[in-house]
């Protein structure tokens, strides 16, 4: 399974709530969030993003609220994998529990830039900055978690079992 | 598995409910559940999921709760379309543990309330402040909407076993100085990613100094610096308020003698001081001396509430501060009682005449102003002092305005003031 597109880049500590605010959680309905997916630390978010970008940030990314309408939103929005130094442990959780594919790498999150083109192999770990020709090697996931990511999200994991 | 390394208070809670002898940090284990938790916002998602479990109906209606908080009583259409469903799923699955608006309340607030945590439980919400019930030295943590419809559906819960930090809090806190105090200190020293993936576990004869209402105010903040869960060991007060509250059978726990910890802090309770979280996270900490000698910070609302600070210590202390003074011309004072219970109380003892006499307002239970949903939304560029637990940028209202995190004391001084003040010097 592979990502590949353009980049989006934030800093530390992106919650939340700032990922889809409050105001908008009265509906749970994955494209109306994703219409309002960060708008509230980058207005022109929606109107840029196109289906296989990523997202790459520093750490802690997803803090705060539990609301998996974050990552509900992110991957509606047409986000194919977000790469961060660290996730804060909720938002991490519930990426892997809905198919929203995650990898953790400092390396990548301090080596790319917005904009650059970028590939992520999921199966070796891989992550390619294209734009600047050089690899990173992302945490591979623990082989249980790969499980619920091979049955796209836990559900159906649990249908399997 | 290596038998000299001893286990944190969790990993004993988790290893138990995981049927095993031992667990270590890193080990993925599977652990029955003792309650699962949602409210209006996350559980419509987690009931959609539910819906596609092929096993039929929840693994135990007696372990569920449904609390409806934060949007309610309904603010909108579509709030009261999500309360239907959460309602509707309630009767459908006859879920013992569901509180309708008249009996609901913040639920980190309620649960205890209700006796529906107790010592030794494993729980997970689908809120991320289900870390508060770690104050009764229940293993309790923050999940989103799928790990709850999961949960509700199996009765278990996949948790990698998480390493500790072990706070040792000691002496007896100031005046003016609460749990809100003890925990924004703490995220201030650590940072809002200062306990990622980890447990915070707080031991010493210092807690002994701190009310049930203190440890659950510290135990809520655990996420706020990124951790799993926050933990309390189990004493004479924490089992006085199990068994005052609920019929539940209860476990203590206790970390082994030679318990691992990724890193070890002292805190001298005695030398903290009012503290209070500047925009827009909970790690921008300055004492209130060190505030003293800023710019003053003018503030257009104050609110005193939610999950972390609406308990009746929280009311209590606010309305001290409030007796026989009005909040500033111009200033909207917001106080929310967490709990219908804390509501009647805080009537019984007066509270609520001297918060309308100060010029404040009283609310129904809601988690409301806190994430921005209504009752106190702010406007473009103001300021509120809050007893709540999140200054992110946008929370409460406009993307331009500020959120200062504090004690009741502060916010309530601070309301009287019109710029943040110390309770000390009204």
């Amino acid at each position: 399974m592979n990502a590949k597109g353009t980049v989006f880049k934030y800093g530390d500590n992106v919650d939340t709530d700032v990922i889809i605010p409050a105001r908008y959680l009265n509906s749970s309905d994955p494209a109306e969030l994703a219409s309002h997916c960060m708008e509230d630390i980058d207005g022109d978010f929606v109107s840029k993003v196109r289906k296989g970008d990523i997202i790459v940030a520093q750490k802690n990314f997803g803090c705060g609220s539990s609301r998996e309408h974050a990552p509900i939103a992110i991957k509606a929005a047409g986000i194919s994998c977000v790469i961060a130094e660290t996730f804060a442990r909720i938002f991490y959780r519930n990426a892997i529990n809905i198919g929203l594919p995650i990898i953790e790498c400092p390396e990548a999150a301090g080596g790319i830039d917005a904009g650059d083109e970028v590939e992520v192999d999921f199966d070796s770990g891989i992550i390619t900055d294209l734009t600047k020709g050089v690899s990173f090697q992302g945490q591979a996931f623990p082989e249980f978690m790969q499980k619920i990511i091979a049955s796209e999200g836990l559900i159906n994991y649990i249908n399997n079992q | 598995m290596d038998k000299d390394m001893g286990m944190t208070m969790t990993q004993k809670i988790l290893a138990a409910a995981a049927g095993l002898e031992e667990v270590r940090q890193g080990q993925l284990i599977e652990a029955r559940l003792d309650l699962v938790l949602g409210n209006d916002i996350t559980s419509p998602v987690a009931i959609k999921e539910m819906d596609k479990i092929q096993a039929k109906g929840v693994f135990d209606k007696d372990k569920i709760a449904l609390v409806p908080d934060h949007f309610v009583p309904n603010k909108d259409i579509k709030s009261a379309e999500h309360c239907k469903c959460v309602r509707e799923f309630a009767r459908r699955n006859q879920i013992t543990n569901y509180f309708e608006v008249g009996e609901m309340g913040i639920e980190h607030a309620l649960l205890p309330e209700k006796g529906l945590t107790v010592a030794g439980d494993v729980i997970i919400g689908a809120d991320s402040h289900t870390c508060t019930y770690g104050a009764l030295g229940a293993f309790s943590t923050g999940v989103g909407s799928t790990d709850m419809a999961a949960g509700m559906a199996t009765g278990k819960a996949w948790f990698k076993v998480p390493a500790a930090i072990r706070f040792t809090l000691t002496g007896r806190p100031g005046k003016w100085v609460s749990g809100k105090d003890v925990i924004l200190h703490i995220i201030g020293m650590i940072g809002v990613d200062g306990a990622l993936y980890k447990s915070m576990e707080f031991v010493g004869d210092g807690i002994a100094n701190l009310s049930m209402d203190d440890r659950f105010t510290i135990a809520n903040m655990a996420i706020e610096a990124g951790g799993k869960n926050g933990i309390f060991p189990v004493d004479a007060l924490a089992e006085e308020y199990i068994k005052t509250h609920s019929q539940k059978s209860y476990r203590i726990y206790e970390a082994d003698q030679d318990a691992v910890y990724d890193a070890e802090y002292t805190i001298d309770l005695s030398v903290l001081r009012p503290t209070v979280a500047f925009p827009h996270l909970p790690e921008n900490t300055h004492t209130i001396d060190e505030i003293k000698e800023m710019e003053p910070v003018a503030v257009d609302q104050v609110v005193i509430g939610s999950c972390t600070n609406g308990r009746l210590d929280d009311l209590r202390i606010a309305a001290r501060v409030l007796e026989n003074r009005h909040v500033a011309k111009g200033m909207r004072c917001i106080v929310i009682p967490a709990t219908q219970a804390i509501y009647m109380q805080a009537m019984e003892e007066g509270l609520l005449k001297i918060f309308i006499e100060a010029g404040a307002i009283v609310s129904t239970p809601t988690c409301g102003p806190c994430l921005g949903g209504y009752m106190g939304i702010l406007a473009e560029g103001e300021r509120c002092v809050s007893t709540t637990n999140r200054n992110f940028v946008g929370r409460m209202g406009h993307v331009s305005s500020e959120i200062y995190l504090a004690s009741p004391a502060v916010a309530a001084a601070s309301a009287v003031k019109g710029v943040i003040a110390d309770p000390e010097e009204l």
